[in-house]
């Protein structure tokens, strides 16, 4: 049987490498005090910034851009439903590539540029090709 | 309990470190798995299950395997077993831990793993086999824990762990059962297509189970103060005796049916696995090395004289070990696959690294046995010193 | 306005989850008493083509060599950015084309009229009634849709292939390697696969969503037909009724939607 000793053995050891530790862990934050890089501005095309409205309105679509497409992409692959109407009546087929991307055809600004800055890597990119304007 | 598991020997702690550099190297194998893909496997459109799918089956069995000395000790009072009913479970922890890894590493997309719990979906036996065999896993590392905690304080395990052990021994037959079904209710795969496949996974479970366990005991009894016992040994000899004589019957039945009904679709795996179909005879030699292997060992258990020789003892587990591995852990898939739904014949044949990540889990699941069984044989040293 | 937005998208998220949308976004706005903003809807394109269960005959006297099937191959493999690998163990086909003893097993005699064993056959997911690899997939990331057509779900999709082992027909393909490089040249309407997932023909789904006919029936010349099989009064039904058909491995139970005249 193992005794349960109180005492603590090599407690200045203990200590210090739990300082280390905290330090260690906690590097990221203080080193990285106040030089936060400011939030990027997506940058909109002639042809988004004609149409005014998103399908959804510009907050809407800024907060929960990802779940409409999450809703999206179910909706056409498992329920066989393509056309979103939005409140004002106004349809529009649910496609990232055909649609998302027929406005906002230059991802590297409007896309990329926010999802670097918040560190997010979404790999709808993986299959959904992005419009060939912007791989040239 | 799990202190024991950092104080041992030189040739303890170079065994674990010899198993996690292997285990390692599987593991930075795998990460190149994962940035290639499955290509990186000898696995095909047409042999879409190979290597990893196959160790997964065979060690599911000995996983089952473990129940061999449960079951007696718990349901029929064979105090033998006593001594080592926590070998049997520590050794189905080790394999069940190696089977879940072998379908991690089996995946395309691990990372969606979990979606097998956010869509659950009871149709599939593939979601039956992830709650039996988890289920199993839990379940042996509560009773073996807390039966060896208290054997080591000298007292009674507490009264809730029984009920979990009967269950455990049902729940063992069905970890295999179901994963016979994983294969045998696929239509148009007629060389899995038998309702005798269960339980010829199971004859073949407790064969090769057992027949480790033994040669696990030896291992113990020569390199440690613990003695599991001569009569455990032979007690085991035994299951192991029968279980492989109703393995090599059961296959017989598969050979006696496909042949004299003369269906071609039922013949031509077996004939692809034994004798070569259309010119592809890779398999060829295995199988029939699998065969003499079973019957030798078979040859070498049945005369109570060469089971009770330790030597012969040896070599026939072996034989048994090895002839069922090769049966399940390399035709049973393959040979399933060929030919395929066309009636093509794409032949597999693993690959190096696809190899070296199956080493890879084989070494972490011995890993994770050297472990469970140093703390096990620890306690039965410090009980008995 | 954003709240209740945000509370349609959750409850279209668990409705897209099978529940079914209308009695739960209605239950819930009756719970919170709140006054209904004016809300997206999602339905079909009116052009949409829908049906019970769709099927295809396949008028195999009508393609006398590979050649003739060329076409249709290459139209269905280009506009679903079907990757070509020269290592055949990575090989991925929606739609093949085989010979009599591979598309028949079992039903191969010796002596067949020659033109019947030596034409072509062209091979494609069955979208079985009674589909296998449905049964067997353990996140429905495949599932028959509402109008028989047996789907692949990529985004959910593990990779486990236990839908290629219940597949008795071969016609699934497995990712094993990332399969964009391998798109000579890819059609920006469709998306590629990523590595890790399984895919095979999807009956044109995104096409019949649009009023448009399967790309391989478009590009048959009238070879193969394609309707709604519990329809009597389409084409399907009529060409089955006036031709005798034969489907492949129908003893096995799945009821293939895909039919041959031979």
């Amino acid at each position: 049987m193992p005794t349960n000793n109180k005492r603590m053995y090599d407690k200045g050891m203990v200590l210090a490498g739990l300082v280390i530790f905290v330090v260690v862990v906690t590097f990221p934050f203080w080193y990285n005090l106040g030089k936060a890089a400011p939030p990027p501005e997506p940058v909109l095309t002639e042809k988004a910034k004609a149409a005014e409205k998103c399908v959804e309105s510009t907050e809407f679509m800024k907060a929960e851009h990802m779940q409409l497409l999450d809703v999206w992409r179910d909706t056409v692959v498992r329920d066989a439903k393509r056309a979103y109407i939005n409140p004002e009546g106004k349809t529009y087929m649910m496609s990232l590539s055909n649609t998302c991307l027929d406005c906002h055809d230059n991802k590297a600004d409007f896309c990329d540029k926010c999802h670097n800055y918040a560190s997010v890597r979404p790999y709808c990119w993986d299959c959904h090709i992005d419009n060939p304007k912007e791989t040239e | 309990m799990l202190e024991f598991a950092v104080k041992g020997s030189k040739r303890y702690w170079g065994l674990v470190l010899a198993l996690a550099a292997i285990a390692g190297v599987g593991v930075l194998t795998w990460l190149y798995q994962l940035s290639f893909g499955l290509g990186i496997t000898g696995m095909s459109r047409d042999v879409s299950w190979g290597f990893y799918i196959a160790q997964f089956t065979f060690l599911v069995g000995v996983a089952a395997g473990g129940v061999m000395v449960v079951l007696p000790y718990y349901l029929h009072d064979y105090k033998a077993f006593g001594r080592i009913t926590i070998l049997g479970e520590f050794l189905a922890i080790a394999a069940v831990v190696m089977c879940l890894l072998f379908i991690l590493v089996d995946l395309g997309q691990p990372m969606r793993m979990l979606n097998v719990l956010f869509y659950p979906t009871p149709n599939s036996v593939l979601f039956w086999d992830m709650i039996v065999l988890n289920g199993y896993l839990f379940l042996n590392v509560v009773i073996g824990w807390n039966v060896l905690q208290a054997e080591r304080h000298g007292t009674h395990y507490p009264m809730w762990v029984k009920p979990l052990i009967y269950v455990s021994i049902p729940w063992a037959v069905s970890i295999h059962t179901v994963t016979a079904y994983l294969y045998c209710g696929l239509p148009g795969r007629h060389f899995w297509l038998t309702a005798i496949l269960a339980p010829r996974f199971l004859a073949s479970a407790f064969a090769a189970g057992p027949a480790l366990l033994i040669l696990l005991c030896m291992v113990i009894r020569k390199f440690t103060k613990f003695d599991p016992g001569w009569e455990q040994i032979q007690s085991l000899a035994k299951i192991v005796t029968y279980a492989i004589i109703l393995n090599v019957f059961f296959f017989l039945c598969e050979v006696f049916v496909a042949f004299y009904s003369n269906i071609p679709y039922h013949m031509d795996s077996i004939t692809y696995l034994f004798a070569g179909l259309h010119g592809y005879d890779a398999y060829v030699p295995w199988m029939w090395t699998s065969i003499i292997m079973m019957v030798l060992g078979i040859i070498l258990l049945v005369p109570p004289v060469t089971r009770r020789n330790p030597m012969t003892l040896a070599a026939a587990c072996l034989l048994v070990f090895f002839g069922a591995w090769i049966d399940k852990g390399m035709g049973m898939i393959a040979g399933g696959f060929t030919p395929n739904p066309l009636h093509e014949i794409s032949e597999y044949i693993p690959t190096a690294p696809e190899v070296m990540i199956a080493l890879g889990v084989w070494a972490a699941g011995f890993l994770v046995l050297t472990v469970l069984f140093k703390i096990a044989v620890s306690i039965k040293e410090e009980v008995r010193a | 306005m954003k709240s209740s937005r945000r509370r349609f998208l959750k409850l279209a998220g668990i409705a897209a989850l099978g529940l079914g949308s209308r009695p739960v976004v209605d239950a819930a706005y009756a719970a919170v008493g709140g006054q209904a903003a004016p809300e997206p809807k999602v339905g079909r394109q009116p052009e949409a083509l829908t049906a019970k269960q769709w099927a295809m005959v396949i008028d195999t006297r009508r393609f006398e060599s590979a050649a003739d099937m060329e076409p249709l191959i290459e139209a269905c493999h280009s506009i679903h950015n079907v990757p070509h690998f020269e290592n055949k163990r990575h090989e991925i086909k929606w739609i093949w084309e085989t010979e009599y003893k591979h598309a028949f097993p079992g039903k191969e005699n010796d002596f067949l009229p020659w033109e019947v064993k030596e034409r072509p056959y062209l091979v494609l997911c069955n979208h079985c009634e009674n589909p296998p690899c449905v049964r067997a997939c353990p996140t429905k990331a495949t599932f028959k849709n509402e109008n028989g057509i047996v789907v692949m779900d990529f985004h959910r999709c593990i990779g486990c292939r236990f839908c290629m082992a219940a597949c008795p027909f071969g016609s699934r393909s497995f990712n094993f390697r990332d399969p964009r490089p391998f798109v000579a040249e890819t059609n920006k309407k469709f998306p590629t696969r990523m590595k890790g997932v399984v895919e095979k023909c999807n009956f044109c789904a995104e096409r019949l969503a649009e009023g448009k006919m399967p790309a391989c029936v478009e590009a048959s010349d009238g070879a193969l037909v394609f309707g709604d099989l519990y329809d009597p009064q389409s084409k399907v039904r009529q060409v089955l009724n006036d031709n005798y058909t034969i489907r492949r491995k129908q003893e096995l139970g799945t009821s293939p939607a895909v039919y041959y005249i031979v």
